[in-house]
């Protein structure tokens, strides 16, 4: 049984869906024009999520100071991002609907988000791609002069933006351009190379962060009316994953640990088409735009252990296992779907490589229908990025393929605001667990970091300015000694341990544990060997790990480590939580719970919640906390691709 | 097994300064088994592994997608950005490029407005500066017309897009004998200028833009055209003639 618990109330607005936004940001309370500039607010991290708000909320006349790791906020990883971004704008005319954006999503998402967001969503997503334009990012166009949109990720309409296969980077240079114009004008400050270590909690409310400045060590306490955590996702307790390698859960986590639950933190995405692991020194995964998959077919050969080259293996000797499978959908099912289906095929012993763990992805067809030119078009630089990782040419050969995590759909639990389990602490974009559910589609992640800053946090930061009383609180506040003291603790922990491990050798082998028991197919036996191993390396991490030098300069070994030390203490939980959903939904497939077919089996009976983590302590068993899901709207059905 | 392996094996001169203050040094380090499929990077993982597990610290460097797209990555590879090969980033480069026996030399960004930070790190921040007084369009959240009221030919777009594939490493500055950032500035000029958006600012722009690339003490611009062969996104150097009559025409109007 679903039990609602008291402390989560998610606030979302009641009446007919699509006034719901309407409704509530008419009953927030607004901030005085006049009094804006009185009131201090922290983003951390920039991002599509932080830059966009951290330029929003300056507009609007706040004082904003912004933070992130990188030497430049123009590097946070929504730069990767490929493919694109969705609205429903229906240029096409192809039957888009702000509703049917929204009904996919939720649908997409296997039954695992918030109707009320997911709608607020898809309203909001033609005012991002509105805003984009004028900003100048130069999406592709058709010879009209106007935009052009293709289908993406399953999708039955054509609803995606891009740029290229490097839609990620002209959005977040739109919105770093943002970001700039403000810190041009005085009302951004910016603070590159700062890793935030603490939030500080003043009477129930955030009232600000401490930092480690990554070139001089030394630690800043920064106050302020509000905080804004953008920090991305977790997918890096996996070690390889297609996130970038500074990506890491260390502002969340240490977010969690002063009261801020975390929401679903098992619904991680495994990607279908990355590059696969060419060996041990392998750093991190390639991501292949999932839009190859709109003119590559996958295939394997029929005859298991088959190493023959693609082009020796003949047609009537190759098995297009999705479009075999899934009919309908074929080459482009959602990511789970394609993913799982990759998995099956290698593991009964039909992949294909070197490592038998891969499958390809092949172009000929498209080339020979379209021709070179038009698919170089279209893909050119995942093709020569493919090449040069591999040495193989993708216009000959197909490339090979496996899927990596990529994408976490849980995160901190925040409620219709965007605001977490500690007032005045809001949490944006991949950070925040609300709109994906148990999966993301495809070229949703960028149109949900950007909804959540420009559209959503201006107006509900707002009502938390406007309607809370925040008396003065300074730095030199007891709250702020001991959030910096206890920062400093630990870096000296980490410092003294002087064992005989590198930081990164007990992250691959977290990697290992969590990709062999917690990845595309999880079981009890399985999740419960992770937990085992996971605290085992907790333990020997902190009795065997050597981090050189010293926290007064640069120290890259010590900034690993730490976000170390929080993935060992996070992943615990990542495994726990999946070992208490016992059905599969979404990216989160356990064995137990699987159709005759081996598709997903949702259990809507005790398992349609949230399931929302109270942090306890170390070594104490968190306490669940289920936020129940309703829905009106899109009908609980079993998703099906056939 | 016979004890012959497979990987190659490097000496590496590299580039180490402990802090701005610091002269800094060359140093040297051998290193076994290198596999022609690694990256470059993941060559430096493997001896910064080493240095760890010794109780050394490990060479300092900047970097974070490994794919070619975030711009941190900034290394100077036998004498040329990014090292040899065209329109790649260092983590792009793979160790398949080198072969068995070789000796590689690796340094920082070399540029007085890229002051270095610890090793082969170097402080890029003059760039956002530069980006802080005109890179964007003045366009706040909420105001902006329908995104196809304004058509932009399919040519300009792509034009646009060229030059917006800037990732802001600095490589050309770093090629460039007058650690000129004229190729950086140009690209984004470029980029919005193609664009009817932002056109009210075209003067402004391009007027403040040069003005803070002075004053960040980059060098000019005397054609050696090194910016575009570093570039790792293939940003051409007609870029930099488009910026000046942009320049020209905007200094002549402000008169």
């Amino acid at each position: 049984m679903i039990q609602a618990s008291p402390r989560l109330d998610s606030k979302c607005p009641t009446g007919p869906i699509a006034e719901r936004w309407d409704k509530h940001r008419f009953d927030l309370k607004l901030v005085n024009p006049a009094n804006k500039r009185k009131f201090d607010i922290i983003v951390v991290g920039t991002g599509l999520a932080g830059a966009s708000a951290a330029a929003s909320l300056a507009e609007l006349g706040y004082d904003v100071k912004a933070f992130c790791i990188q030497d430049s906020p123009r590097r946070a990883h929504s730069i990767a991002a490929q493919g694109g971004i969705n609205a429903a704008k229906n240029y096409p005319n192809d039957g888009d609907s702000v509703y049917r954006l929204f009904y996919d999503t939720v649908k997409g998402g296997d039954f695992r988000a918030r109707e009320s967001n997911v709608h607020r969503l898809a309203e909001v997503s033609n005012s991002i791609i509105d805003q984009c334009v004028a900003q100048g990012v130069p999406f592709a166009r058709d010879y009209g002069g106007l935009l052009d949109n293709r289908s993406f990720g399953g999708a039955q309409v054509s609803r995606t933006f891009y740029a290229r296969g490097q839609t990620g980077q002209q959005l977040l240079l739109g919105a770093y351009g943002a970001l700039m114009r403000q810190v041009g004008s005085g009302k951004v400050q910016m603070f590159p190379r700062r890793e935030m270590l603490d939030v500080v909690v003043v009477d129930g409310v955030a009232r600000g962060i401490v930092v480690k400045n990554l070139v001089t060590g030394e630690y800043e306490r920064h106050a302020a009316h509000a905080v804004l955590l953008c920090t991305g996702g977790y997918g890096n307790a996996f070690y390889l994953s297609t996130n970038a390698k500074a990506c890491n859960v260390t502002a969340a986590w240490r977010a969690h640990k002063r009261g801020a639950f975390f929401a679903n933190p098992c619904f991680t995405q495994i990607h279908p088409t990355c590059i696969p692991v060419a060996g041990d020194h392998q750093s991190k995964l390639t991501l292949m735009s999932e839009s190859l998959r709109n003119d590559g077919r996958v295939w394997v050969p029929r005859k298991d252990g088959d190493r023959r080259p693609a082009s020796e293996i003949p047609e009537s000797e190759r098995d297009y296992y999705l479009e075999r499978r899934y009919p309908s959908f074929g080459n482009l099912v959602p990511r789970d779907v394609a993913s799982r289906a990759a998995k099956e095929r290698c593991d009964a012993g039909y992949g294909v490589g070197a490592s038998g763990q891969a499958v390809f992805l092949d172009f000929l067809d498209a080339i020979e229908r379209d021709g070179e030119d038009a698919i170089r078009a279209k893909y050119g630089n995942l093709f020569q990025m493919y090449e040069k990782i591999t040495d193989e040419n993708p216009y000959r050969t197909p490339m090979r393929i496996y899927p990596a995590v990529h994408y976490t759909m849980g995160g901190l639990w925040v409620d219709y605001n965007l605001e977490s389990t500690i007032p005045g602490l809001f949490v944006l974009g991949e950070a925040n667990f609300s709109d994906h559910g148990a999966n993301r589609l495809g070229a949703s992640a960028l149109m949900q970091g950007l909804a959540d800053g420009y559209f959503v946090a201006p107006y509900t930061v707002g009502g938390h300015l406007a309607g809370r009383a925040l008396p003065e609180v300074d730095t030199e506040n007891p709250a702020f000694r001991e959030a910096e003291l206890a920062c400093r603790e630990r870096t000296d922990r980490l410092l003294a341990v002087n064992g005989r491990r590198t930081a990164d050798s007990i992250h691959r082998d977290l990697g290992l544990a969590m990709w062999n028991h917690c990845g595309m197919a999880r079981n009890e036996s399985g999740l419960k060997t992770a937990l085992e191993r996971i605290r085992e390396l907790r333990v020997e991490f902190w009795e065997n790990v050597r981090v050189p030098g010293d926290g007064e300069h640069l120290n890259q070994a010590l900034e690993h480590a730490g976000r170390v030390a929080d993935f060992l203490e996070f992943a615990e939980l990542l495994a726990a939580d999946a070992l208490d959903r016992s059905e599969s939904c979404g990216g989160h497939f356990r064995e137990e719970s699987q159709t005759e077919e081996g598709e997903a089996l949702r259990d809507d009976k005790n398992f349609c919640h949230v399931s929302a983590w109270e942090w306890n302590g170390l070594d104490e068993p968190s306490t669940l906390h289920q936020e129940p899901l309703d829905f009106e709207h899109v009908k609980l059905t079993q998703r099906s691709y056939k | 097994m016979s004890d012959e392996s497979s990987g190659m094996h490097l000496t590496l001169e590299i580039w180490r300064q402990d802090d701005a203050d610091d002269r800094g040094r060359m140093e040297t380090y051998h290193l076994d088994d290198v596999s022609p499929d690694m990256s470059f990077l993941e060559m430096l993982d493997v001896l910064n592994e080493q240095l760890i597990s010794g109780g050394r610290e490990p060479v300092a460097f900047d970097h974070d997608c490994r794919e070619g797209i975030c711009g941190a990555c900034s290394l100077v590879i036998d004498g040329k950005a990014h090292g040899a090969d065209a329109e790649t980033t260092v983590c792009q480069l793979h160790m398949r490029r080198f072969k068995d026996g070789d000796t590689i030399h690796v340094e920082p960004w070399r540029a007085n407005a890229f002051p270095v930070v610890r090793d082969l790190v170097v402080d890029r921040s003059a760039f956002d500066r530069i980006i802080a007084r005109g890179g964007y369009v003045s366009v706040g959240t909420g105001s902006a017309p329908d995104a196809n009221a304004i058509p932009v030919p399919k040519d300009r777009a792509e034009s646009s897009f060229e030059a917006a594939a800037c990732i802001g490493c600095g490589a050309c500055v770093a090629a460039c004998p007058n650690a000129s950032a004229m190729l950086f500035v140009a690209a984004k000029i470029a980029h919005l200028s193609h664009l009817p958006q932002g056109a009210p600012e075209r003067d402004r722009r391009v007027l403040a833009m040069v003005d803070q690339m002075d004053r960040e003490g980059f060098g000019n611009c005397t054609n050696h055209f090194e910016c575009g062969a570093a570039c790792p996104k293939g940003i051409e150097v007609e870029t930099i003639a488009r910026m000046n009559r942009e320049f020209l025409s905007a200094a002549l109007r402000e008169r």
